[in-house]
């Protein structure tokens, strides 16, 4: 077992783990973060999708040790209210229905539009790609995307 | 799956009586999940009891407070098919009240709330009418109080938005403010009370979010997997990739000297596939800690007889029982064997599709606790009364020893009304002095599944000089698990891996030999979403535009020929369901006229095919558009859905968002899905070779429409997903000309030139 000291959300966190550990695992078990779903441990299905530095990964597939520094965002963090865009827009379009793979979802696409504010159907595909759903809501996590993209041009416009 | 009325609300007093006795004893009846608590996954453990509050309790289902919350149980498990917002909703609507006050909270297993099980989407039909009295009760008791109140004739006074308004002196009362007086007056008969006129809905039809959805997207502890108490232990569990395999032995002593690891230990296990198999617990202070001193173990197995099935063996099998009769007879009508020698035209065609997995997301897991005797379950479950019967029977523990808590479930499919996981759990935490969530692998979860089977179909059909088709001829090669059923040993096949001698086009074709022989197997089966629904309509549909085609007539013209004019086919024998033929009728009618069918123009490469089925109270037809490459890559562009599935849709948003997952489902499962069994077990590892459908493959557009007809409400879970995979297989042949009669896609070569 090795002490790590881990950015998490903007606090830092102590954490006692066998190096190998993955992040995954220190979220839902050490830091009691759930919202972080374990759906293939293979870095395959993107149900574990956080944001190192900003960076979507796939923390399954992350050793703690490899962690250092990094500021690691999980859906808990993404919004200090629930509010980011993406999670306005999943509620007002009733996007999930077993909703497992979701905040993964939402972690990948909140890296996206942090790159692309007004992705298109092909960019989101794209980015989109290694996040699966298995009851396949698809055609709902597209809309929820564009939708964000147009609430945070609301927010902006509000302020 | 044959529908269960549940009584309650005919019984109500009784059940009345037995939620408030219960009540007086306060017992923790209801799993609360405390959403406006900051993240803790220890929330999820900690029951909360709508017994234990004060107000207003008509029923076991409705509680409201004082201050006005109203409080509504959800009873059946939640799945993702969205039931814990929508039979709430069929309470509000009733029960005029704002659903901003509303709050759902998931039941327990408890038989105050009769059947909880979410299977064959019977949680709407069985429950609908039972809950809009629930609501009426309560409303019909708060307007007889206000009505007290002011000492004015209940006519004067009408019930809304969570109030009771007394219109001929402008005055109102908040529900809250009535409780106390409603409490004390007697309850109603369920029948006597009035029901609103549809007309009047404002709740049903409606588009509302899941309750759960702020949880779910904040990621807040909802599932079974993010169960947490205080001293929990976390559990692996080993089985032999060779089903039934015993354990001769393992590394135990190395396994628990491991870092983290608590005990490490052999459960004998039962002879019943779906229940406790044989394997090794590994149990630790973790859930890495468990899996990563999994991989050190060694197991020594006994592999029996299981090693023998292959799938290339079963596929070698079935070609030889092709060429003989059928084992069993399901159907004869006419003189098959004259039809076929007096046939204009003869078509011959063999069907295959492989053993698949359910693959929730969500991993099977469960958490157990054994103290003094008794069990506390707290399960992702679609029936938790299979796993409190499961726990008892294996583990020799009275079924009132076992309490039940449903968490929600991340995926169900069908996988979760198994309670093979659930079982395991229990059996670990029984040698555990401490609370265990048993958490499965994804390599668990794929290869220890309860499957779908495979199938193989030989199909024949005869037409006449006009193109009209004289007689069918079917016999279909499945597979049974052998069992001993009292006292007896016999071949039960798979669940949805028996055909029903009524499943169209039986019943409507003069001359029709059904025949169907089982092949032995040691794989467990279970319920996959729409249990032989699911593979039946891709195989007739597909044979029957085969005819069509065959025929020279129009895919759809020939449908509605063979549909005939009858309106109403009766069901054959003492368990047939008869077959709305007129609603078929309708919804193929309207799903081409809303598709352009027959109007609409295409190059080669692309093309429309249609498809019906009825299946799970459901009468539904999709037209699928695809464009097929040069190269073969199929891409769907569009799929048009109509459904009739009763008067009312309950959630309009929930709805759509079941029929377009649905046929993407559908979709993802005819393109990709395929498990290859060799020495007994499945080859397939995780979704890196078995894929899941991702946004890529996800058609542009799936327009969803729903035809309100004066027939009874059902569930809408299933019967979305059997027309698909023939719809797309259709289009395909109009698109290219070649017939796809093995699945999954992936292994058919749609390259054309």
């Amino acid at each position: 077992m090795s002490q790590y000291s881990l950015n998490i959300n903007g606090i830092t966190r102590q954490v006692e783990a066998s190096p190998e550990t993955p992040l995954l695992w220190v979220l839902r078990d050490n830091l009691d973060l759930p919202g972080t779903k374990f759906g293939c441990g293979v870095g395959n299905c993107g149900a574990c999708t956080v944001h190192l530095n900003g960076v979507p990964t796939r923390s399954c597939m992350t050793p703690v040790s490899t962690v250092g520094r990094k500021k690691v965002v999980t859906i808990e963090g993404l919004h200090a209210q629930g509010a980011h865009p993406l999670q306005t827009a999943w509620q007002e379009l009733d996007v999930p229905q077993c909703g497992y793979c979701q905040t993964g979802q939402i972690m990948t696409a909140a890296a996206l539009l942090q790159e692309n504010p007004k992705p298109t159907d092909a960019e989101i595909d794209d980015a989109m790609s290694g996040n699966q759903c298995r009851c396949a809501t698809y055609l709902r996590i597209r809309a929820g995307i564009h939708r964000a993209a147009q609430i945070a041009v609301e927010r902006k416009g509000k302020v | 799956m044959k529908p269960v009325q549940d009584s309650y609300a005919s019984s109500k007093d009784i059940n009345r009586r037995a939620f408030l006795s219960r009540s007086a004893m306060g017992g923790g009846l209801l799993l609360g999940f405390s959403l406006d608590t900051a993240s803790a996954a220890g929330a999820i453990g900690k029951p909360i009891s709508v017994a234990d509050m004060t107000g207003f309790k008509p029923n076991a289902f409705i509680s409201i407070s004082d201050q006005g919350v109203v409080t509504l149980v959800s009873k059946q498990p939640e799945i993702g098919q969205g039931i814990k917002t929508s039979l709430p909703m069929v309470i509000a609507e009733e029960l005029e009240v704002d659903w901003k006050d509303v709050r759902v909270v998931q039941a327990d297993l408890d038989p105050v709330y009769g059947r909880q099980s979410a299977g064959g989407s019977t949680s709407t039909p069985t429950n609908y009418d039972n809950f809009l009295r629930l609501g009426a009760t309560a409303r019909t008791m708060l307007i007889q109080a206000a009505a007290q109140a002011w000492a004015v004739p209940v006519a004067e006074c009408i019930a809304a938005n969570t109030a009771v308004h007394h219109l001929p002196s402008k005055r109102s009362l908040r529900y809250g403010e009535l409780v106390v007086k409603a409490a004390q007056l007697a309850v109603p008969s369920a029948d006597a009370v009035r029901l609103k006129d549809p007309k009047d809905y404002k709740l049903l039809g409606s588009r509302i979010g899941g309750v759960d959805n702020l949880a779910v997207v904040t990621g807040k502890p909802l599932f079974g997997i993010d169960v947490r108490l205080p001293g929990m232990l976390y559990a692996v569990f080993e089985k032999c990739p060779a089903f039934g395999a015993k354990v001769l032995g393992a590394n135990l002593d190395a396994i628990k000297a491991l870092p983290g690891v608590r005990d490490a230990f052999i459960i004998e296990g039962t002879t019943n596939l779906n229940g406790l198999m044989p394997g090794v617990a590994v149990v630790a202070e973790s859930t890495w800690a468990a899996f990563s001193a999994r991989r050190q173990l060694k197991v020594r197995w006994d592999e029996g007889q299981a090693v023998k099935d292959s799938w290339d063996g079963f596929v070698a099998q079935a070609k030889t029982l092709a060429r003989q009769p059928g084992t069993t007879q399901l159907r004869k009508d006419g003189d098959p064997v004259a039809a076929f020698a007096a046939a204009a035209r003869t078509v011959a065609a063999a069907y295959s599709y492989p053993f698949i997995s359910h693959a929730s997301f969500e991993p099977q897991n469960c958490t157990a606790w054994y103290r003094d005797g008794a069990f506390e379950i707290w399960a992702p479950t679609q029936n938790p009364a299979a796993g409190q019967n499961l726990v008892s029977e294996t583990l020799d523990v009275p079924k009132e020893k076992i309490t039940v808590h449903m968490t929600r479930s991340g995926g169900g499919f069908g996988r979760r009304l198994s309670a093979d996981y659930i079982v395991e759990a229990a059996a670990i935490a029984k040698r555990v002095k401490a609370p265990v969530k048993l958490t499965w692998s994804r390599e668990d979860d794929l290869r220890h599944d309860h499957f779908r089977a495979g199938g193989f179909h030989h199909l024949r059909g005869a037409l006449d000089k006009a193109g009209k088709l004289t007689a069918w001829h079917n016999h279909f090669i499945t597979f049974a698990n052998r069992v001993t059923r009292d006292g007896k040993s016999i071949l039960q096949p798979g669940s949805g891996a028996s055909l029903s001698g009524d499943e169209f086009p039986g019943r409507w074709v003069a001359n029709c030999l059904l025949e169907q022989t089982a092949m032995e197997c040691a794989i467990p089966m279970g319920p996959w979403r729409a249990p032989g629904s699911n593979v039946f309509a891709w195989v007739f549909h597909s044979f029957i535009d085969e005819l069509a085609h065959a025929a020279g007539r129009d895919p759809l013209e020939f449908r509605l020929e063979l549909l005939g004019n009858k309106d109403v086919m009766p069901g054959t024998g003492e368990r047939g369901v008869p077959y709305d033929v007129a609603r078929m009728r309708r919804v193929l009618t309207e799903v081409a006229q809303k598709a352009d069918w027959g109007r609409k123009k295409f190059v080669r490469g692309q093309g429309q095919g249609i498809a019906f089925h009825f299946s799970h109270r459901g009468y539904i037809a999709e037209v699928a558009e695809v464009s097929v490459s040069r190269a073969g890559k199929l891409k769907v562009d569009r799929v048009v859905v109509v459904s009739d599935i009763g008067s009312q849709i309950v959630n309009l948003s929930g709805a759509e968002n079941q029929v377009q997952g649905s046929v993407i489902d559908g979709l993802g499962t005819m393109m990709f899905a395929e498990l290859d069994i060799q020495r007994g077990g499945i080859v397939q590892s995780n979704f890196t070779d078995y894929p899941m459908i991702g946004f890529p493959d996800a058609p542009a557009r799936i327009d969803v429409h729903f035809l309100k007809t004066n027939q009874p409400v059902t569930g809408l879970g299933e019967p979305a997903l059997p027309p698909l995979a023939p719809a797309v297989c259709n289009a395909i042949f109009a698109a290219i000309g070649k017939r796809v009669r093995q699945l999954p896609l992936s292994r058919v070569d749609l390259s054309w030139s």
